[in-house]
């Protein structure tokens, strides 16, 4: 029986889709979720997609935080089910106070859309199992709204007890502190991220790589490293 | 009809990039005698009828929990207007 990844759709959504077609491309069943629901479905695993969720009103992420279906999501993610944030979704997991920190405009002030290198820095997480911690990956990143922020001895406990998942590499694209692109909780089932994986997972959409032009699939890992770790979970 | 007027305000410590592009655009046009700008935002909470001390107190727990996120911004101002 494949594992099944749902994926929860807010007002606003836009990488919904994508995200389903990512858990396919990893040989996982997407189910599609509602926000308004209270119901995950018995779900393995969750991805909470990028977007604008309610036009990006009061903060990013936090009104979508506030949904229905967020309170069954962090009782799951209590007890331990892998959940991805991606872009507007880890904004919401940070208004949710599932991970710590928070994200502000970027310190130059414009929306930034590139291939972005980033370093693993933790691969012993539900969504990273399949990389090597120091590995370099690329995959696409696109908002407004990325900068990572948290007070210093935040950042320093991060550090201190490897919960920084993603850094940038090269460039660091909207100011966030330390260079932090993505954070893990200290379980390692609940891992947010500015970039998206959801758009480098099939030859011909990815990032442009040495050998040809929108070939990265970089991000499929993501996907691939939370069917084993449901795997692991039901073994 | 009485107002609970919310202010929230980004962390002083934060670099505030709505600021600083009007802080910018001062510069251009030629106002001077600003040495900063900050942004941060009023909620209007209306009340029907009085407004009690246990309606304060959620406001002021809305305040903290909802209307802003106390990682990045701080309530800085919490006030009934008649």
């Amino acid at each position: 029986m494949s594992i099944r990844i749902g994926v929860i759709t807010f007002p606003g959504s836009l990488d919904d889709r994508d995200a389903q077609r990512a858990v396919r491309l990893a040989d996982a069943e997407p189910v599609a979720l509602w926000h308004g629901s209270h119901d995950l479905e018995g779900v393995d695993a969750l991805v909470l997609p990028g977007g604008f969720s309610y036009g990006d009103y009061l903060r990013s992420g936090a009104i979508a935080a506030l949904s229905p279906i967020m309170t069954e999501v962090k009782d799951a993610a209590a007890k331990g089910l892998p959940v991805l944030g991606i872009c507007n979704g880890f904004q919401m997991l940070v208004e949710a106070h599932l991970l710590p920190g928070g994200l502000i405009r970027n310190d130059h002030q414009h929306f930034v859309r590139r291939d972005q290198k980033l370093t693993v820095e933790n691969s012993d997480t539900a969504w990273t199992n399949a990389f090597r911690t120091g590995q370099e990956i690329v995959i696409p990143l696109k908002n407004g709204e990325g900068g990572y922020i948290a007070s210093e001895e935040t950042l320093d406990r991060l550090e201190g007890e490897g919960l920084v998942a993603f850094r940038y590499a090269g460039v660091n694209p909207n100011g966030s502190l330390r260079d932090i692109a993505g954070v893990t909780n200290e379980a390692g089932n609940v891992v947010g991220l500015m970039p998206h994986p959801e758009h480098a997972t099939e030859p011909g959409f990815g990032p442009d790589t040495a050998t040809a032009m929108r070939s990265g699939v970089d991000g499929l890992d993501f996907f691939t490293s939370a069917v084993a770790a449901v795997a692991r979970i039901a073994a | 009809m009485p107002t609970i007027v919310v202010d929230v305000m980004p962390k002083s410590e934060l670099l505030d990039p709505q600021g600083k592009a009007v802080s910018g655009a001062f510069a251009r046009i030629g106002v001077e005698g600003f040495s900063d700008v900050r942004i941060g935002k009023r909620f209007e909470l209306t009340v029907e009828g009085e407004v009690t001390d246990e309606l304060l107190a959620e406001a002021k727990r809305v305040a903290e929990d909802v209307l802003s996120n106390s990682v990045i911004e701080d309530v800085v101002g919490i006030e009934v207007v008649e």
